[in-house]
């Protein structure tokens, strides 16, 4: 049990589908988690990415393909040895209303042949004020550090978060983000899937990004964002009515790297997006050359590249368009 | 269970999740149960439902049904006669009736209404008119109603004797009263009978498809948690909640009504918590797929309808033709019902009840085996 490849791959998958129906949730999926590493994926509400993790808690089972899992599978009389091992903190789960902070955790605990102290899981996650309080009474963010707590009880080897921090305000999602943190540098595993670029950039060592259930880019997020081979973006639109751009100049501008369109709800026409290596060069290039095509600005933002660009640039839509 | 030495990392997270020995653990079984208690008791609604319910259900059937002092049948006297007065008081002084003048339109209108069991009315003997003691009483009853028929026999006892007859022959009287006998004794038992199929079913498909909406069962699912321990909470939870249950009718049913346990009441209490059992089975296994509260209520509804109408709680399930007997008799509720009321009213011992304890026990397990493998826990 638990042979040596599980300290390189905590976590393994390779030809992962999963079909619903006609809708294929997961199309073909190969993926390595290290030990120690937080892992993110990445990808817009449909990309696939709760199934995959459910796949991976042996929640679902795949339509085909092979997940280990510290080295064990699913289905093969390993079952309990693995959920002993993992945590799960689903997307949304509700516990029972009815329970107390420390009740619930102490349900959770009882679950586990070993684990943490439940005192001391309270106080990790903060919640020692609330430990007598009932679940029902908290809010948004005390209940979602009380569904980690509840994944954490268990001393887990692989935790896996699905979408943690949805619907948090910021604060409570920093205050999260420091639990995560936590169990990160104790030395354990984490599989965490947001739809947050700045999350999936703050927390994550690699990040996959995921649409249409498969994998179109991975890597360590800061390595994501040089492929773009810029670090600015220069968004812009132009007032409606006006002549049509002709785009091919605005590529030769200098420091102009790449070009996409975005199109919005709105009806008076997209979003130029340019990636720019040297912004200094390109704005007034760019100003000069929109003068030239008699065109005027209607809006204009410049921002550092992140991964959410990465996205942008790969599938022409913004992360959250779904 | 394989718990070999776990690599890397759940050590190292020693120093801030993990402490690996001490972090104290209750058996899951019993945290399980004490979370059912828990959720129950903090339902002020769900305890009422148990609890309050069939005290108020037995406080009224048991007023609606009291034995007073049996009362005194009413009689009307037509007042078309200057004596009609006296016939009246002569009748009254029977111990069984009381006599009301009346017109004869309201006599008869009283009669047909069932306000009065009969109508003393006046005849002349034929060709005999002129003398007037010489008139017939003329009773006016409906033969179909028993109190007519008792009001009969003894207004013309009531008047023969008034007339001046003798008995004929001495007579004595003994009278008692059974206990065990009166309605409220038949009632409590079937009270109890349907108290534990509806707590055992209502309390468990609620709370069961509401953590599966919720996706609780599916958080579960996720843990180490053996999914018979899981479900068998529900069961053992339900044992505590079954003699607070009970007791709390039977004490109301002694201080009120005097109803008491003629026979054991360890084989009173052990004929509840298989009947118990089963019904908490039952209850599992209507819940172990419904995804909504609809479809569970509709699911309840189904199952427990038959056995409030079929099941003896009200009134005897005898009533029911023969061939409808041999289906009613393996309804659990049945079983229950006719167990409990042997032992509560017959004074039988547990022994005697081994049919229905059988029909019970085996509606309990296979009810449970059956949830276990079809439970949909997402």
């Amino acid at each position: 049990m638990a042979p040596q490849s599980a300290k390189r791959g905590a976590l393994r998958c390779d030809g992962l589908v999963k079909k619903y129906g006609e809708v294929t949730a997961v199309n073909g999926l190969d993926l390595e988690v290290h030990a120690g590493e937080c892992f993110g994926l990445l990808g817009p509400n449909g990309a696939g990415k709760t199934t995959t993790v459910e796949i991976f808690e042996g929640l679902t089972e795949a339509n085909s393909g092979n997940v280990e899992l510290l080295g064990m599978r699913w289905g093969t009389g390993n079952d309990q040895e693995m959920r002993e091992r993992i945590g799960v903190a689903l997307q949304q789960t509700e516990l029972a209303d009815k329970l107390s902070v420390e009740e619930t955790l102490r349900l959770f605990r009882s679950f586990y042949a070993r684990g943490g102290d439940v005192d001391h899981i309270i106080r990790l996650v903060s919640l020692e004020e609330k430990r007598d309080a009932r679940v029902g009474k908290l809010s948004g963010g005390q209940k979602q550090r009380l569904a980690v707590a509840c994944a954490l009880v268990g001393a887990p080897d692989l935790l896996f978060l699905d979408e943690p921090t949805t619907g948090l305000d910021p604060q409570a999602r920093l205050q999260l983000w420091g639990v995560i943190e936590k169990f990160r540098a104790g030395g354990g595993t984490i599989m965490l899937t947001t739809h947050y670029m700045e999350e999936a950039a703050r927390l994550c060592d690699r990040v996959a990004i995921m649409d249409h259930g498969r994998v179109i880019a991975l890597g360590a997020p800061a390595e994501l964002v040089a492929s773009l081979g810029a670090d600015q973006i220069v968004e812009f639109g132009v007032a409606s009515g006006a002549e049509e751009l002709r785009e091919s100049p605005l590529l030769r501008l200098p420091g102009v790297t790449g070009m996409r369109v975005r199109e919005t709800r709105e009806a008076d026409g997209g979003s130029y997006l340019l990636t720019v290596s040297e912004i200094g060069a390109a704005l007034p290039a760019l100003l000069a050359e929109l003068e030239r095509q008699n065109l005027k600005l209607d809006h204009l933002t410049t921002h550092q590249a992140t991964l959410e660009d990465v996205f942008v640039n790969l599938t022409g839509r913004m992360l959250r368009d779904g | 269970m394989a718990e070999t030495d776990r690599n890397p990392p759940a050590g190292v997270i020693a120093g801030s999740i993990h402490e690996s020995k001490s972090g104290k653990r209750t058996h899951p079984l019993v945290e399980l149960t004490l979370a059912r208690i828990r959720e129950f008791v903090r339902q002020p609604e769900a305890v009422f439902w148990v609890f309050g319910f069939p005290i108020l259900l037995a406080f009224a059937l048991g007023l609606a049904f009291r034995e007073t002092a049996p009362e005194k049948l009413p009689v009307a006297v037509e007042s078309v006669l200057g004596n009609a007065d006296e016939t009246a008081a002569a009748i009254s002084r029977s111990a069984d009736l009381r006599a009301v003048v009346m017109t004869p339109a309201e006599a008869t209108q009283a009669l047909r209404t069932g306000r009065v069991a009969l109508v003393v009315g006046f005849a002349t003997a034929a060709g005999d008119a002129s003398k007037d003691s010489s008139h017939v009483f003329d009773y006016r009853f409906d033969p179909a109603r028993p109190d007519s028929r008792i009001a009969r026999l003894a207004v013309d006892d009531a008047l023969q004797r008034a007339a001046g007859r003798k008995d004929s022959v001495a007579v004595r009287e003994q009278t008692f009263t059974e206990p065990g006998a009166r309605y409220i004794d038949f009632l409590v038992p079937g009270l109890i009978g349907l108290n534990l199929m509806g707590s055992g079913m209502w309390g468990l498909g609620f709370v069961l498809v509401q953590a599966r909406t919720q996706k609780l069962l599916k958080r579960l699912a996720a843990t180490p948690m053996k999914r018979w321990h899981f479900l068998l909470s529900f069961m053992l939870s339900r044992l505590i909640f079954l003699v607070l249950e009970v007791a709390a009718i039977l004490a109301f049913a002694y201080f009120v009504f005097n109803v008491k346990i003629h026979g054991s009441t360890l084989s009173f209490m052990l004929i509840s918590l298989i009947g118990s059992l089963a019904f908490a089975g039952i209850g599992l296994l209507i819940a172990a797929r419904p995804r909504t509260i609809e479809g569970v209520s509709g699911l309840m509804n189904l199952v427990m309808l038959p056995m409030w109408l079929l099941s003896g709680s009200f009134f005897s399930a005898s009533r029911f033709p023969d061939f409808l007997q041999p289906m009613i008799k393996v309804l659990p509720l049945t079983a229950l019902n006719d167990s409990l009321r042997a032992v509560m009213n017959d004074g039988a011992p547990f022994g005697a009840n081994a049919a229905g304890v059988a029909i019970l026990s085996a509606w309990g397990l296979i009810s449970f085996l059956i949830a276990l493998k079809i439970f949909r826990w997402q």
